[in-house]
């Protein structure tokens, strides 16, 4: 797992979260630097994904695979559940739900690294 | 402020000038079926694996997790759709769950033996930040604070 990128994807949530709050205590509903925003999130997570993949294929292993598999697939659908919810609740409450999804998205981040580096002595 | 705006579908028929029921499926409550839809796929995932690679290390815990997986799912789907019957089976779930982490996770202090692995609700959800043990309180007030208003 690519230390900086893992980083990278958490900080960028992190700012997310951060900015949706803001959105959510000025009472409005998520606009388009939201989903443009979580596009972006959803790209790092992609190419998260995909160099994971990647070592993956090319004989490194994951501590846990099965568990590990499970929380890559959960990772890459977060942002686009986030997004297709704040669509649906244009009011502040659909930027709740952003700042939500931005605050799980570190966890699972975390969690998936740590099912990668679990390496059973 | 925070007026729930409507959505494309599932609009409760306002009759005869009598207030219309306040959806469960708007507003806060879009929040709430959010986190739901997280625990769904948390519990969902999370049971999938464990009874497909080590079932026999602790079926209890395992069969837990596949049935608190099904319960957020169903609480899910209830909240989603609204209406007299998506409340009552939300009502349903949401009781249903609070029982259930209060009993698993009273059980899996007492007795580890029970559990040797973790189930969602185990230690009152405490390995997802306790909010196994929120989520269901939430559910509960808020039916009761859309029926109220209805």
């Amino acid at each position: 797992m690519n230390g900086s990128l893992v980083t990278v994807t958490i900080v960028l949530s992190l700012v997310l979260a951060g900015w949706s709050l803001i959105t959510t205590l000025r009472n409005r509903p998520p606009d388009l630097t939201h989903l443009v925003s979580l596009a972006i999130v959803e790209a790092s997570l992609l190419v998260l994904a995909g160099l994971a993949l990647a070592a993956w294929a090319g004989g490194e292993h994951p501590g846990e695979p099965g568990t590990f598999f499970g929380y890559l697939v959960t990772l890459v659908c977060l942002p686009p559940l986030a997004g297709v919810l704040a669509r649906m609740e244009p009011t502040r409450w659909g930027s709740v739900i952003v700042t939500v999804v931005c605050l799980v998205i570190p966890v699972v981040v975390v969690r998936l690294q740590q099912t990668w580096e679990v390496t059973g002595g | 402020m925070a007026e729930p705006s409507t959505g494309t579908s599932e609009t409760e028929a306002s009759t005869a000038g009598e207030p219309p029921a306040r959806r469960t499926n708007s507003g806060p409550g879009r929040v709430l079926i959010a986190v739901y839809i997280l625990f769904a796929i948390a519990a969902t995932s999370r049971a999938t694996l464990q009874i497909a690679t080590k079932f026999h290390e602790a079926p209890v815990a395992y069969l837990l997790s596949a049935f608190a997986a099904v319960v957020y799912i169903v609480a899910t789907v209830g909240l989603a759709r609204g209406g007299p019957g998506g409340r009552r089976t939300a009502l349903v779930c949401c009781t249903v769950e609070l029982v259930g982490v209060l009993a698993v996770g009273a059980t899996s202090l007492l007795d580890r033996a029970l559990f040797p692995d973790d189930t969602v609700w185990s230690g009152f959800g405490q390995g997802y930040g306790y909010i196994p043990l929120v989520l269901p309180v939430l559910g509960l007030l808020w039916l009761r604070r859309t029926r109220e208003a209805a």
